[in-house]
């Protein structure tokens, strides 16, 4: 037992306590990285937002809300079971570990689902930009808005939520080599940094998206 | 105390019968132990081969635009040709060897040496980070082969994202695949210095390289990822036109512009902080001298980080941002350079009083001192307004920061590359040669730029490939001086490569220096130590020789 442990050690640290906190430092510090980069994006929004506040408005309306809502229901349930599945691992509990990160990577998929039926959406209704960009006339509250500034407001959501969805796939990826992992028992009470780790980068991705649903979806709604 | 400065390895000629040595060069055979390997020091040396291939690809290009800038037509090359030139010098000289060159090669070997450490602390994410660079190094050199990038090395939208060819893709995406590894190096840095440090190296017993390197690491984790997102995005105009810069479509070409200077103005910094790093070391084991205001230094790496983030917009006085954002972008910059003047004024303290050797990495310290000086001084007309309306895209500007860049950072890259050279390979350089390369880079660098000063104040602009007939004596003196630059170059890589084969032996500290990479054999073991250092002292604990504590 004490064997399988040490070889969980890598040869550049002395003991496990290193390890683990140098893990969760390196962590924390590509979070870091990672709110610059979509601090960029953020910029850029809040950005031609300001410029262009009617078009904003009326392009947001045309997004659905409700698979908006539906969608942050389903990741705030993600990081709770990614909690419980790191509790699980804490506390040595090979099968719940298991469990719990299934339900995770089954609500990622959820996610994941309702976006391509979004994405699906706006594809036929020609939100999305680039040649076959186009407003349709039904639309009331578009009358006086300019198109191009609509595109815009599409450009921006499809550059922030397909790079949010993006990390939500690498994320799906790294909890089914997590599932592998603790399916062979290779956590235990003393090694479980792996998992604790993961479980801080699926919690930064819920909270981008926790951040992308009301600047994309409600801001302008009454 | 050790007091032979070029010491020759006499224990191994000692014993003849005794065993090769066992040490990381020759722990392992055969390519795939380097190619998979997550020693840092083996990564280090992956590293160096890269860099310096980039580097004399960068430098043929540099050639072929001072060749064309000996006469006042554009004989040699089409305009069109000549941008793709100038484009791809700046993106492989930058991106591929600047910003990579000291803490992928000499931060990479040193940085867990010099805290004791056994390696950094994810190496395997180490060795991916080299693996990254070398697929963006692909990348922008494919950008070349099929035809060449013609948008600068600032890819300025609308210019990259809407007329330019599509090679622009590649390049772009080139700069930002190396970025990723710039991050990678960066995180395993910060998190090494933070978590394994040797017992009693405490942070105010870390040697200045370090602190200059931990200051560069924060640095390329809050700047890189705004300059990729910046990319990622000309990417995205160019394929599905979304105009998120594109004026045309109500995008704003400012936005790309405040996006890629405000890493490209803090990326200035991850080329120099390195070599001020390197610069200390070299400049108080030289002096025999403690370093003079050890806590200023270290703190004015830090101050310079932050600092670096606050200026971007001296880049844009003449882009059509507003007069205040330019004063404060103005004042702001000048401020940059307090703690660079700290530094240079600590280094000329230490040098008081101190016992010089003129060895060959202390003439690159100097080298380094006198241009980043020159270099700096030029930055502050730049940082004023009404002069850089004048100056601004003018061959001041070039002169300017490849006295900062060129004259900075490849100084402190070569004469930390003199320094640790016994430790890294184990064998010394013949020091003739050096300390005349170090003579022919300087002046080859001073007659190659200083004339260029005087070219940009008369108003000859950058990026045209003809002039004037009156600006042709300037630019011949500046040709002439690149072509001795470049031998000046190239002799190092010669007897580098000669040392490996025929140079002596080193002794585990041939300079006598202080500092834990010198507490163990040259080249080191892969566990770095036979045992795990301790430390008890402060850094730079040079004493001063008996006949001058006599005189006092
Ligand atoms: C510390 C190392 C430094 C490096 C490596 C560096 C590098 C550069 C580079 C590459 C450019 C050209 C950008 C272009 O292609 O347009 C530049 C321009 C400029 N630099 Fe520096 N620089 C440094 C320090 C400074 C300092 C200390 C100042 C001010 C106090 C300064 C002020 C400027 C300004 C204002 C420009 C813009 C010039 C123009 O576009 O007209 N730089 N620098
Ligand atoms: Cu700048």
């Amino acid at each position: 037992m004490s064997n399988e442990h040490a070889s969980a050690l890598a040869h550049q640290f002395d003991d496990l306590d290193q390890q683990f906190e140098a893990s969760t430092l390196g962590m924390w510090v590509f979070l870091v990285q990672e709110i610059l980069f979509f601090g960029g994006l953020f910029l850029a929004y809040s950005i031609y937002r300001l410029q262009y506040p009617q078009a904003f408005e009326a392009a947001s309306r045309l997004l659905d809300y409700k698979l908006g809502a539906l969608n942050t229901a389903v990741l705030i349930c993600s990081s709770l079971t990614m909690a419980l599945a790191v509790r699980s691992a804490q506390l040595g509990q090979r099968r719940a570990l298991v469990n719990y990160l299934l339900m995770t990577i089954a609500l990622g998929a959820v996610f994941l689902g309702v976006k391509v039926v979004e994405y699906g959406d706006k594809f036929e209704h020609h939100l999305v930009p680039g040649p076959h960009f186009a407003l349709s006339a039904h639309e009331p509250h578009l009358i006086g808005i300019n198109p191009q500034h609509v595109q815009l407001f599409f450009s921006l959501y499809f550059a922030m939520t397909g790079m949010h969805a993006l990390h939500m796939v690498v994320g799906i990826g790294i909890l089914a080599v997590l599932v592998v992992m603790a399916w062979r028992g290779r956590f235990s009470e003393e090694y479980y940094t792996p998992v604790d780790i993961v479980g801080l980068y699926w919690h930064f991705v819920d909270i981008v998206w926790i951040f992308l649903f009301p600047l994309l979806y409600l801001i302008s709604r009454h | 105390m050790e007091t032979n400065v070029v010491g020759v390895d006499q224990s191994s000629s000692g014993e003849p019968s005794a065993p090769p040595r066992v040490h990381y060069l020759n722990a392992a055979y055969g390519i795939g132990s380097w190619l998979l390997t997550k020693d840092h020091k083996r990564i280090a040396l992956l590293y160096l081969l890269s860099v310096t291939f980039f580097f004399f690809i960068g430098g043929f290009f540099a050639v072929l635009i001072r060749l064309e800038l000996i006469t006042p037509p554009g004989d040699l090359m089409q305009s069109e040709t000549y941008n793709k030139m100038f484009t791809m010098h700046g993106v492989l000289m930058i991106f591929f060897f600047l910003i990579p060159a000291i803490p992928a090669v000499l931060g990479n070997f040193l940085v867990p040496m010099m805290i004791g450490a056994r390696d950094l602390a994810f190496p395997r994410i180490n060795l991916l980070s080299w693996y990254i660079y070398s697929i963006g190094g692909l990348l922008g050199m494919g950008a070349v082969i099929f035809g060449g990038v013609d948008t600068g090395w600032t890819f300025y939208t609308p210019y990259s994202s809407t007329y330019s060819n599509s090679n622009v893709i590649l390049a772009a995406l080139g700069a930002f695949v190396a970025g990723f590894s710039s991050i990678l190096t960066g995180l395993n840095f910060i998190v090494t210095i933070h978590k394994m440090r040797a017992p009693g190296l405490t942070w105010s017993r870390l040697p200045l390289f370090i602190w200059a390197h931990y200051a560069t690491s924060i640095i390329q984790i809050l700047g890189t990822p705004v300059v990729a997102i910046a990319i990622v995005l000309v990417a995205l105009e160019r394929l599905f036109h979304i105009g998120i810069f594109d004026p045309k479509l109500g995008g704003d070409p400012l936005l790309f512009q405040h996006l890629f200077w405000f890493y490209s103005h803090p990326a200035v910094y991850i080329m120099i902080l390195p070599a001020m790093g390197v610069i200390n070391e070299l400049i108080t084991c030289f002096s025999r001298k403690r370093i003079f205001g050890y806590h200023f230094i270290a703190g004015s790496s830090i101050a310079i980080a932050v600092l670096g983030f606050l200026v971007w917009g001296h880049h844009m006085f003449t882009s059509g941002q507003s007069i205040y954002g330019g004063f404060v972008f103005s004042v702001l910059s000048m401020l940059v350079a307090i703690p660079s003047a700290i530094k240079v004024f600590n280094w000329t303290a230490t040098f008081y009083k101190g016992s010089i050797s003129y060895q060959a990495p202390m003439l690159y310290a100097f080298g380094f001192i006198g241009l980043f000086t020159i270099g700096g001084l030029t930055g502050l007309f730049l940082a004023t307004t009404a002069i850089d309306v004048h100056l601004h895209d003018t061959y001041f500007v070039v002169a300017h920061f490849h006295y900062i860049m060129v004259g900075g950072t490849i100084m402190g890259y070569l004469g930390g590359l003199h320094y640790w050279w016994p430790k890294m390979t184990g064998k010394i350089y013949p020091e003739g040669w050096a300390r005349f390369a170090a003579l022919v880079i300087f002046v080859g660098f001073n007659l190659t730029f200083l004339p260029q000063f005087i070219l940009g104040y008369l108003g000859m602009p950058r990026r045209y490939h003809y002039y004037p007939e009156e600006f042709q004596v300037l630019n011949v003196m500046s040709s002439a001086g690149a072509s001795i630059l470049g031998v000046g170059y190239l002799i190092p890589m010669v007897y580098f490569v000669w040392s490996l084969r025929y140079g002596k032996a080193s002794a585990q500290n041939p300079w006598g220096a202080h500092g834990l990479e010198w507490e163990t054999s040259s080249p080191p073991p892969t566990e770095n130590f036979e045992k795990q250092p301790i430390v008890t002292h402060e850094p730079y604990d040079y004493t001063p020789k008996p006949e001058e504590v006599a005189v006092v």
